[in-house]
């Protein structure tokens, strides 16, 4: 308990921010219809109305409820942003941790198969993949968390080659412990503090690359609500003075710094730096 | 004395050819993995056995892949990709004065973003831990973690709406410089937005990282100015990461015109990429994604060889 408190109270002014934001996100994404007033793709009144304490952010261009669907985002969005990240990181730590196990012609393999991966841009290499496979989410998740699992395979590799070589991996090898064992039972539980690090980040960055493909259209399709389509669809009206395409940009956005300031204030925890 | 430094960039010369090969291996293949045939995937479920058979023909997908894919090869260094699959045009007809564009945007961006980001950089330095460095800190900071969509519709409030500068960033070929440059100045600044930070906290730490050895120290006994003794002492040494950071963000510029384009209806390369995708129009998608992946890999090229060149340590062997 004495624990718990001196922790919190070491947690800077910015983490508190990132802290309190996403527990705002994931209350809304779990109450998404007990706080909307509408339902998610409900045409409820004419189309492009304006903000009213009927339409609290007017209406769409179909005529559905702003307000309701910025709701509904936060689960679809926020959600299917999780999901690949947690795709990514189990394939790509599994890989890393297994070839830094086997190591050999596996390693070898998997490394330069990585390098060619990561040498082509993410954006163009998943409209190419994209284009290949057809758009749809499913697609979408599987794509990109391929291609984000290069960095986790990266970072899982290099730190399970260190813990590889300690001498307890070698005494469990000679007590005949399998391959399984090595991996979940010694070997994972050892380097999960990078790994919890790096998820913050990789986060930020798998939900501002689904944003950007939604916004192109090319990501969540219609009649979901997700914001990155949601700017797409109203962002005629900025050029007449409206703030509200701004809004689903801006739930990105404050997203993205809140989860940075988070991952940034537990790295420095995890690893000692100070300042 | 530069045998070594020669070999060292001949072989990251060398590496860069067989990475550009294989990328050209993958983007290729890509239509070989398609679950199914590229002919049925195109002409629908409804497709008559006859007509998919004349399509793979056309497409010569009755062919093996090898003999395609060094057709292929040969036509991309010769400036042949093909024809659309959608509108049957030729591809290079399709990108000639795009490629132009995108250059054009990513050109005007770096000019402005490189001296902004080495000015902020340099002075985030000088005046280090005061008002100054802790507001461009955060600022910067915010403006990274922004998607470049919204940067682009902040910038098109601001400054669009109220009449300063066009949202819609339609130039052709027939307009003078200062008329394409005008029309540019908003996706361009988005971009400046995006890359500055990098290059300027990358400036900033480097300068920061050296300001503590024991020559800097010496300079400023001896009495330089502190702007004398980073501008003349300081800057030259942290030039090879400079140079690296500034590559490695111009690289990035050239990929993130993509969204940038797609915001300001800015006739590129980026935007013939995504209306392609849509369409699943998959040679036009093909010859644009090895564009970008090339300049991309080019530009990383770049600054690893700049970056080994601009080493004293390397340069100065004994």
């Amino acid at each position: 308990m004495k624990d718990l408190t001196k922790t919190l109270r070491q947690i800077s002014l910015s983490a508190w921010f990132g802290i309190v934001v996403v527990s705002v996100y994931i209350l809304v994404a779990f109450f998404a219809p007990v706080i909307a007033p509408y339902g998610e793709t409900e045409i409820v009144g004419g189309v492009f109305e304006p903000w009213s304490d009927e339409f609290l952010l007017g209406t769409d261009n179909l005529g559905r409820d702003l307000y309701s669907r910025l709701v509904y985002g936060a689960r679809n969005t926020v959600g299917i942003a999780i999901l690949t990240t947690l795709l990514a990181f189990a394939f790509g730590s599994l890989m890393g941790v297994l070839s830094a196990t086997i190591g050999g012609w596996l390693d070898q393999l998997m490394g330069r198969s990585v390098d060619v991966l990561m040498a082509i841009p993410q954006l163009i290499f998943a409209l190419l993949l994209l284009t290949i496979f057809g758009t749809s989410i499913i697609n979408m998740i599987l794509i990109i968390a391929l291609l984000d699992s290069t960095r986790v395979y990266r970072l899982s590799r290099a730190a399970a080659v260190n813990v590889v070589a300690m001498d307890y991996i070698e005494a469990a090898k000679l007590r005949g412990e399998g391959l399984g064992y090595l991996i979940f039972r010694e070997i994972l539980p050892n380097i999960t503090a990078p790994l919890v690090a790096e998820f913050g980040l990789r986060f930020c960055y798998v939900f501002l690359l689904i944003s950007a493909l939604s916004f192109l259209g090319l990501g969540i399709q219609p009649p979901t609500a997700d914001w990155g389509s949601m700017v797409r669809e109203s962002a005629n009206l900025i050029s007449f003075g409206e703030v509200t395409p701004l809004i689903p940009a801006l739930a990105i956005a404050l997203l993205t710094v809140a989860v940075n300031f988070i991952a940034d204030w537990f790295l420095h925890r995890s690893t000692g730096l100070k300042g | 004395m530069h045998a070594s430094i020669s070999s060292l960039v001949l072989n990251r010369l060398l590496l860069g050819v067989v990475t550009l090969f294989v990328i050209s291996i993958i983007i290729f293949c890509g239509v070989e993995l398609l679950p199914g045939d590229l002919a049925q995937e195109i002409l629908g479920q409804s497709a008559t056995p006859e007509s998919i058979a004349a399509f793979r023909q056309q497409l010569g997908l009755d062919r093996p892949a090898t003999e395609r894919y060094l057709e292929w090869l040969l036509g991309v260094v010769s400036g042949d990709f093909g024809a659309s699959l959608a509108n049957g045009r030729e591809i290079s007809e399709l990108m000639g004065e795009r490629l132009g564009n995108t250059l054009f945007l990513a050109g005007m961006s770096a000019l402005i973003s490189i001296p902004l980001a080495l000015t902020l950089g340099v002075l985030a330095a000088l005046y280090r831990n005061t008002a100054f460095d802790k507001g461009t800190s955060i600022c910067t900071l915010t403006a990274i973690s922004y998607p470049e969509f919204f940067v682009a519709y902040i910038l098109i409030f601001l400054l669009a709406q109220t009449g300063f500068f066009p949202s819609i960033s339609n130039i052709s070929g027939d307009m003078s410089l200062m008329e394409k440059a005008y029309r540019t100045v908003l996706p361009a600044l988005t971009m400046t937005m995006v890359v500055t930070a990098h290059m300027m906290r990358m400036t900033r730490a480097a300068l920061i990282n050296l300001l503590g050895s024991p020559y800097i120290e010496m300079a400023r006994l001896k009495g330089v100015s502190p702007a004398r003794v980073i501008v003349r002492h300081a800057l030259p040494n942290a030039l090879g990461i400079v140079i690296n950071v500034i590559a490695l963000n111009l690289a990035y510029l050239v990929v993130g015109v993509v969204i940038v384009e797609v915001v300001f209806v800015y006739p590129g390369l980026g935007q013939l990429l995504v209306d392609s995708v849509a369409k699943r129009d998959i040679t036009v998608v093909q010859a644009c994604s090895l564009i970008f992946a090339m300049t991309y890999v080019l530009l990383n090229l770049l600054a690893d060889v700049l970056s080994t060149l601009s080493n004293p340590r390397l340069i100065h062997q004994r």
